[in-house]
């Protein structure tokens, strides 16, 4: 508080500058000359990347406030990170009022964007992909908002992350919109975050598409209140290709939208289909561990009004292909573990319940069984839409 | 402004007379100068002669930073002093500042290749990285760093050749950073303990005490030292700068601070939680007993951006501190 209150001041008083534009364009030197203006640029400023292919041989980062990046456009202005040699993601920003847009990020050795305590942030157009395709050794994430207050991803695509496409961490007030993710382990993943509406995306071809998290032994857990709505999660078959020991390793391949612990999700208006494993998951966390302040289960998740494709035909978990022949070549559409509380179905179509009774129970453990969503559909909408500043709104205009 | 400025640094000049004391005018302005001489902290252009109240101090335990060597000085403007404050890190006054000079033998002569300063400004600590030319007489300002290459000889006395970093000023913050606001790191009392350093800065004025230090960083080398004791010294140092609950490293749940006394905040049969392809396919940070199973031993052991750690300042591993902590998980129950 004190420190933005030091920010704001500090604006104020630099109130008479002019914000201007710095115009950075690629060829020779590209990463002196656009670090230096990154950091010399003041609060305002717009560094604006020329079109064409810059080659880039560190990390890059930003942090100053109220700083918009811009590049040409997601096809056009390509920051290429194939000659990286050092730092853990192509652009880091530690700032706050920052805006992005307009500009792609190929190929960095560690994570593509990582904003990190950069509150108001914006992603506008922005393209990250790893361009050989899915491969175990691409970067984690994509685009990776963490420790932030208000948060916009819009109109993004990202391909090929070994872990999530799009991934905000321990965030709040978070939209995600009008992106596309493909070919990325998880495409779109909202973890330990409180307050995201995830809508209007598409993910196809990862191999889970779109993750509601909340995990353990994490600064900041107690992830609630995400509404994941009017989403194309199609066709998510792509194997898991992420390191093992990460958490993203453990997802089914062929998953549509999967919920894991966490409070309070809503999973509406959705388009599932051709989701191998199945369209929506909703499980605890199942591995050991002790710490007392973590909620293992979901509690509190409404799902309803959303259109159900063909799926279930390949469940790539222990005991999938079994229960695939018991039920007749596909189990339904959606599965839980049966630890869940107020799990609540809001539409007509059956229901896996592996009957499970406590987190971490081995699955051969499990009572399979039929059940049935609501015969009468009904509306379970409970939480409140995010709204986020006019300022972060008027930026993607 | 500009204008405003330059009359600042005048008067910054005009203070300090025609005397050849540090440029407390220089530290405290607004600028960002564009040579190291500018402060005044040396003597001489080669950046060796400290000058009066800059004094050279070194680490218990110190960062690694590919074997270069480093050349530590401290200054507190006249007048003023630090205050000492137990274990921890000296409460450096407004006008202070932390000069760090890196290093290598090169056919048999020490030639430095960056000074970083860390300067006690009004309004925050402003960490500037300044690279030396050929002739070593004049180190400029390169606030988006450099890569130098340099062939050196190893403590094993293998020779090795490698694209040296210096940081850019981001990338000093992200070690510098405590919530978002630069710090210095170096100079807590614990890790000061050396050759009666604290007592001798005391002496000189520049600190209001000698700190009472209840327990210090051993030399990490010590092998008379606990082992516990020394891989704590060892990750306090070189890891718990970003790896604490407000530095860069927060979101990770990893704190490898001296103080931390929660083994999975420690690493150990903690999962990692953004680490990528930085797992190496391993489930835990510290899997005790087994140091080739855990994430820790595999990132210190990497050059690949994006597996190696610490991510900035690194682009050799470093053997021996890898050595002493497979050592600690080895025997760890």
């Amino acid at each position: 508080m004190i420190r933005s209150l030091m920010v704001a001041t500090a604006l104020c008083l630099s109130a008479p500058t002019l914000a201007k534009t710095v115009t950075v364009e690629p060829g020779a030197d590209a990463q002196e000359r656009l670090q230096e203006a990154l950091i010399l640029a003041e609060p305002g400023d717009v560094v604006q990347l020329g079109a064409g292919r810059f080659d880039l041989v560190d990390g890059l980062s930003l942090d100053v406030d109220g700083v918009t990046v811009r590049g040409a456009g997601m096809d056009q202005t390509v920051l290429n990170f194939a000659g990286q040699l050092g730092a853990g993601e192509g652009l880091l920003v530690t700032s706050d009022h920052v805006v992005l847009r307009d500009f792609a990020i190929e190929d960095s050795k560690g994570d593509g964007i990582k904003s990190k305590g950069a509150d108001d942030i914006v992603y506008y157009k922005i393209r990250v992909e790893w361009t050989r395709g899915p491969h175990a050794e691409n970067g984690a994430y994509a685009i990776y908002p963490v420790e932030s207050k208000n948060v916009l991803v819009d109109s993004v695509t990202t391909i090929g992350s070994s872990d999530a496409g799009i991934y905000v961490g321990q965030s709040e007030n978070i939209i995600v919109r009008n992106s596309v993710a493909k070919f990325n382990v998880a495409g779109i993943e909202i973890e330990n975050s409180i307050g995201a509406d995830v809508y209007n995306n598409i993910a196809v071809n990862n191999t889970g598409g779109i993750l509601v998290f909340d995990l353990p032994n994490i600064p900041k857990q107690g992830g609630r209140n995400v509404r994941v709505f009017d989403n194309i999660v199609v066709d998510n078959n792509t194997p898991n290709f992420a390191p093992a020991g990460n958490i993203v390793a453990e997802v089914p391949t062929g998953m549509g939208i999967m919920v894991m612990s966490h409070y309070d999700v809503e999973v509406f208006g959705n388009r599932l289909a051709e989701n191998g494993t199945g369209n929506i998951l909703i499980v605890s966390y199942s591995k050991e561990q002790n710490d007392p302040n973590y909620n293992p289960k979901p509690i509190g998740v409404r799902i309803f009004e959303n259109n159900h494709g063909r799926a279930g035909y390949k469940p790539a978990f222990a005991g999938g292909a079994e229960l695939k022949a018991a039920f007749g070549g596909a189990i339904p559409p959606i599965i839980e573990d049966g630890t869940g509380e107020n799990i609540l179905i809001g539409e007509d179509v059956p229901i896996l319940t592996l009957g499970l009774t406590r987190p971490g129970q081995p699955l051969s453990e499990a009572r399979p069984a039929l059940s049935q969503g609501a015969m009468e559909p009904f509306d379970g909408r409970q939480l409140k839409p995010i709204t986020l500043l006019q300022a972060m709104e008027d930026a993607v205009q | 402004m500009r204008l405003l400025l330059s009359v600042c640094a005048m008067l910054g000049l005009a203070f300090t007379g025609g005397t050849r004391e540090v440029a407390d005018g220089v530290i405290l302005s607004a600028e960002l100068p564009p040579v190291l001489s500018d402060y005044r902290f040396f003597k001489d252009v080669a950046g060796w002669q400290p000058n009066e109240r800059v004094v050279p101090y070194q680490l218990n335990t110190p960062l690694f930073t590919d074997y270069a060597e480093k050349y530590r000085f401290i200054y507190v403007p006249e007048g003023q002093q630090a205050k000492a404050d137990g274990d921890g890190l000296l409460d450096l006054p407004v006008g202070s500042a932390l000069i760090k000079s890196f290093g290598y033998e090169q056919d048999g002569k020490l030639r430095l290749l960056e000074t970083r300063v860390l300067l006690h400004r009004a309004d925050d600590w402003l960490a500037l990285p300044y690279v030396w030319n050929e002739a070593q007489t004049e180190a400029r300002l390169k606030v988006a760093g450099a890569r130098i290459p340099v062939t050196f000889t190893d403590p094993s006395g293998q020779q090795r050749s490698i694209s040296y970093a210096v940081p850019n000023k981001n990338q000093c913050k992200e070690c510098h950073a405590l919530s978002g606001a630069v710090t210095p790191i170096g100079p807590k009392a614990r890790n000061l303990t050396r050759d009666g350093q604290l007592e001798n800065l005391a002496k000189l004025g520049l600190i209001d005490a000698v700190p009472a230090v209840d327990y210090r960083v051993p030399v990490w080398r010590e092998t008379g030292a606990p082992l516990n004791d020394r891989a704590r010294g060892y990750l306090d140092v070189n890891c718990a700068h970003c790896h604490n609950l407000n530095g860069s490293a927060s979101n990770s749940g990893l704190f490898l601070t001296y103080e931390e006394s929660m083994p999975v905040r420690l690493g150990i049969n903690k999962r990692p939680v953004a680490a990528g392809r930085g797992s190496g396919t391993h489930d835990f940070d510290i899997a005790p007993g087994d140091p080739d199973g855990s994430i820790m031993i595999y990132r210190m052991n990497s050059l690949e951006p994006g597996i190696s750690m610490p991510e900035v300042g690194r682009t050799m591993v470093h053997a021996e501190g890898v050595a002493l902590l497979r050592q600690w998980i080895a025997e760890m129950e």
